[in-house]
């Protein structure tokens, strides 16, 4: 048996030998996708030494942050597939700020932070400038958090897909104000505790019926290329980024990264709320071209909303004396609609 | 310094008007200034522009409150605009009808004007034989060059191609040209012809 | 080339003599006819190489000018009053990044009332965001203050507004010298920045600096506009060079060497201000006037200078901060602050939301300034009986109404809303 499957499934049966055996990421137990242990091709990379590593150590992000995590993902793919040829447009935000303490800097790729609202913009005016040198192989990548993608920056964010510009936008969703200090957005779940939607009152946390969906708004701009995915996910992630970038035009991935701090979670629990956000049907994870959904990842384990919900401060009066508000259950059925629309699940293997 | 200043309707010509007359002129060596009553003009409203001809540089930027000349492409605005608001003693006088200065009730203005000074013509006519659309502004800059004599009418013709390349240009110069000859032609049945015309 | 055109027509065609590579447009009265003619001239293959990006919002055209900007192309807006206001943010961005934009401002008064007309209380609300701005008397100075602004701007990694009085001069059809490509390629060479994004040589452009360090931030800012002072005069000078006039620079005296009382104004009402003085002068009143060019940096040394032996300085600005007074006229007063002799200083506050400024008023004001001088704000022409009708109805009724629409009841001729609602 070859380390490698070894590695895949300890408890698979022995193989016989020249027997092969489909490796699948979804690995129990370890729950390590993208590791350096499968074939060079399916490597993850995030798995390469060679990688760019656009976001460097030294930063000042939280223990834990999904959100550094997302955009060295999504960077390291970027520089990969443009071959270094690429520039990044921050947001005002958690990331603009962790990563550039003045005088030093975590990025390792030509980065620019102008303001709050307008990194989409900014970043069309950086690919004229780039098409205009002729030197249109040099891409650019716009990001930011939640507030600045679907709140401030919603407009300039509208008018670089309605001209369908060549840029990237990445929208690092941790669903929430958490740069200063935990504010509701209008990507903040219903029922998160925040501080402007405190869990208090007869309605505790953010108000059922509110806020937006911006990938299905990206989608509705039928530009080239939208997609979601998760820091849970690193190959999906890594391919959807690369996909983005095989393709001209405005594009909008957008990736749930949990915020230990904004969400009252363990910091080591980053990844599995990520992955727990999709395996509940909380966080679709899709991509769509030209207007149409093209493909949605499936749920492998259907798991009850509750159990996304519990390990998250935000959602713990939902909770309160070990009695369970009956708004978790229309959570369940937010959670049970999101399956639904995007089919999530397929029917014959629905194992719940 | 000699300033003009047009009274029409949103959608007569009336800026575009004020800018050919300043084109002619330049195209005589003169300074001249064209600009608009600076609204947000909409289709039918009242509208005047102002046109300023001079033979050194042009440094006033108030609007003209004390007109050489009033041009009036629409003889409705009587009733709405105070049209003859500061037309000066000695200034002149074109409105833009088929009807009579007193079957417009302006009889007792224009006759207050030196005599020739004021003139009627029914450009709107003109312009719908010639051009095919009611717009009389390139009619009236004929009979302006006519009335004062400040500008030629082939600098007028040449203003009007500048701005209208082609044959709707032809058109509009054509009635400019007959405007032209129509005042001409009062003005010698009137006995007035060569004796009336303007300074800078 | 000697041209009898519109002098938004004009500008555009300077702008597109500037070889600009990215344009941003959005539409606002009265800087349309400029974007719109760039946007043509981008169209019929007049202005090659640039690209034309029509926006969805000011924030957005002057954000995608800082982004093409930061990459290292020369780049190009314009916008007006409530348009100015909408990319306030970025106006600060732009120059906190020392990214040298040129940016026209079609000056415009700003609601509410909402009101399109001109006067300069957009370009005063910008006013220490850290832009350099030039205000042009005449369209023919409207043009060639655009070709020494992107030279301006690119030398001291700076953005530049040149002030532009709408409708006054945006919308006026006159005769206007439009330079040779040759000469304005010679006289403005291609853009060479001090940092551009660019992953050869990676840089983080637009970090945080906390206390430590924006103090310095802000003083190299400050002292980059001082060397504008030297600057601006130079590249007047090497414009008149090689255009053949004068054009530009940091103030301009009229008849102002022997002048007792002196005008300070700015803008396309200096040309009225002059035939002003050329009657009054007729009758022996010894004036002249001071033209603005330089609002920032503020010229106050050579200001000083040109005011120092008047014994009256009247400020005419288009433009006032409410609850002070006239911004101008408050920073000509710091012009003249230390000097041990000073004029007096009289300021007036005209032409807002397009009011006309007729001879007469000016020949009034400046008369009144000499016989019977006024404390605080002078407003030209304001119609007192008005006011005080306003004044007292308001005063009799807490549920009074909206003033604006009064007021123009009022001068309708129509009876004001006396009695209001029942309150």
């Amino acid at each position: 048996m070859s380390p490698i499957n070894e590695a895949a499934d300890r408890n698979a049966a022995p193989l016989a030998p020249g027997e092969t055996q489909k490796l699948k990421f979804y690995q129990k137990g370890t729950h390590t996708v993208g590791n350096r242990l499968v074939d060079v091709d399916d490597r993850a990379v995030q798995s390469s030494l060679d990688r760019s590593n656009a976001l460097t150590c030294g930063h000042r992000a939280c223990q834990g942050c999904g959100e550094a995590l997302g955009a060295r993902y999504a960077l390291d793919a970027a520089m990969r597939a443009t071959g270094g040829n690429l520039i990044a447009v921050n947001a005002t935000g958690c990331l603009e700020v962790f990563t550039t303490p003045y005088p030093e800097t975590s990025w390792q790729l030509p980065w620019l932070h102008s303001l709050f609202g307008n990194a989409a913009a900014v970043a069309t005016g950086v690919a004229a400038a780039m098409r205009v040198k002729g030197r249109s192989n040099v891409r650019v990548i716009a990001q930011g958090g939640d507030g600045g993608t679907t709140d401030i920056g919603f407009q300039c964010l509208s008018g670089m897909f309605e001209r369908n510009d060549d840029v990237l936008y990445i929208c690092y969703d941790n669903e929430g104000y958490m740069n200063t200090g935990v504010q509701r957005s209008s990507a903040t779940p219903p029922a998160a505790r925040t501080a402007t939607t405190p869990a208090v009152g007869d309605e505790p946390g953010n108000v059922f019926g509110t806020g937006k969906s911006v990938p299905r708004i990206a989608v509705a701009h039928r530009i080239p290329y939208v997609a979601t995915a998760t820091v849970a996910d690193l190959h999906d992630l890594e391919r959807k980024v690369v996909k983005a970038m095989s393709i001209r035009g405005a594009r909008y991935i957008q990736i749930d990264v949990p915020c230990p701090l904004g969400w009252g979670s363990a910091s080591h629990d980053t990844i599995r709320l990520a992955r727990l956000a999709v395996e509940t049907g909380f966080y679709p994870i899709f991509e769509a071209e030209h207007g149409k959904v093209t493909a949605a990842r499936k749920i492998r384990k259907r798991t009850p909303v509750v159990e996304y919900l519990k390990p998250q401060k935000r959602f713990a009066h939902l909770f309160k004396g070990g009695v369970e508000d009956p708004r978790v259950a229309r959570l369940q059925a937010m959670c049970d609609a999101n399956i639904e629309e995007y089919g999530l699940v397929d029917h014959h293997d629905d194992d719940v | 310094m000699f300033e003009v200043r047009i009274h029409g309707r949103g959608g007569q010509g009336v800026v575009t008007g004020a800018e050919m007359l300043s084109v002619a002129a330049f195209l005589e060596g003169r300074h001249a200034q064209a600009f608009p009553s600076f609204g947000s003009e909409r289709t039918g409203a009242p509208v005047v522009a102002f046109c300023r001809i001079a033979e050194k540089e042009i440094r006033l930027r108030e609007p003209i409150a004390a007109p050489d000349c009033l041009i009036v492409q629409d003889p409705t605005l009587f009733k709405v605009v105070d049209v003859f608001a500061g037309l000066k003693p000695n200034g002149y006088l074109i409105v833009n009808t088929n009807k009579s200065f007193a079957d417009l009730h302006i009889a007792e203005i224009a006759s207050r004007l030196p005599k020739g000074h004021a003139v009627i013509v029914p450009a709107t006519e003109i312009a719908q034989r010639l051009v095919g659309r009611p717009v009389p502004n390139a009619a009236l800059l004929g009979a302006f060059a006519a009335l004062t004599e400040l500008v030629h009418l082939d600098s007028v013709a040449h203003a009007i191609e500048e701005a209208f390349p082609g044959k709707v240009g032809a058109a509009n110069i054509a009635a400019a040209r007959e405007a032209h000859a129509n005042v001409t032609q009062q003005e010698i049945d009137a006995g007035v012809a060569h004796d009336h015309a303007a300074v800078l | 080339m000697l041209k009898q055109i519109e002098g938004s027509r004009a500008m555009a065609e300077a702008i597109a003599l500037c070889r600009p590579e990215v344009i941003c447009a959005y539409p606002i009265t009265p800087q349309t006819h400029i974007v719109e003619g760039v946007g043509e001239l981008v169209r019929d293959g007049h202005l090659k190489n640039c690209e034309y990006i029509n926006v969805e919002s000011e924030f957005a055209a002057l954000s995608v000018a800082i982004g093409a900007s930061a990459a290292g192309a020369r780049a190009y807006t314009a916008t007006s009053s409530q348009g100015l206001l909408f990319m306030a943010e970025a106006v600060y961005n732009a120059s906190g990044l020392g990214l040298p934009i040129v940016m026209t401002l079609g000056n415009r008064a700003i609601g509410a009332p909402i009101n399109i007309w001109n006067d300069h209380s957009d370009a005063m609300s910008m006013r220490d965001a850290g832009w350099l701005q030039l205000f042009a008397e005449t369209n023919q100075e409207a043009v060639d203050l655009h070709i020494q602004a992107f030279r301006l701007a690119e030398e001291l990694s700076m953005p530049v507004m040149v002030c532009v009085d709408g409708f006054i001069l945006t919308h006026a059809v006159e005769r206007i010298d439009i330079p040779d490509q040759a000469d304005v390629d010679a006289y403005l060479p291609p853009y060479e920045p001090v940092q551009s994004l660019d992953p050869k040589d990676p840089a983080s452009i637009g970090a945080m600096v906390g206390p430590e360090a924006f103090t310095e931030v802000k003083f190299l800012a400050h002292y980059k506009q001082t060397h504008a002072l030297k600057l601006i005069p130079e590249y007047a000078r090497s414009f008149r060079d090689r255009f053949g006039r004068e054009s530009g620079g940091l103030l301009r005296g009229y008849r102002a060497d022997d002048a007792e009382m002196l005008v300070v104004a700015m803008g396309s009402i200096c040309g009225t201000i002059k035939d002003v003085i050329d009657e009054m002068r007729e009758e022996g009143f010894k004036i002249g006037l001071v033209t603005l060019v330089s609002y920032r940096p503020f010229p106050l040394a050579a200001l000083r200078d040109a005011l120092a032996r008047a014994s009256d300085v009247v400020v005419v600005e288009k433009s006032f901060a409410v609850g002070m007074g006239g911004q101008l006229a408050d920073n000509v007063d710091g012009a003249l602050r230390n000097l041990p002799v000073r004029p007096r200083l009289h300021s007036a506050v005209a032409g807002l939301g397009g009011r006309p400024i007729p001879r007469g008023s000016l020949h009034r004001l400046f008369r009144q300034a000499l016989v019977q001088p006024w404390e605080g704000v002078h407003f030209l022409d304001l119609n007192e009986r008005v006011i005080g009708r306003e004044i007292h109805r308001t005063g009799k009724n807490r549920r009074s109404g909206p003033t604006a629409e009064n007021i123009l009841k009022q001068l309708a001729g129509g009876r004001p809303a006396e009695q209001g609602r029942p309150g």
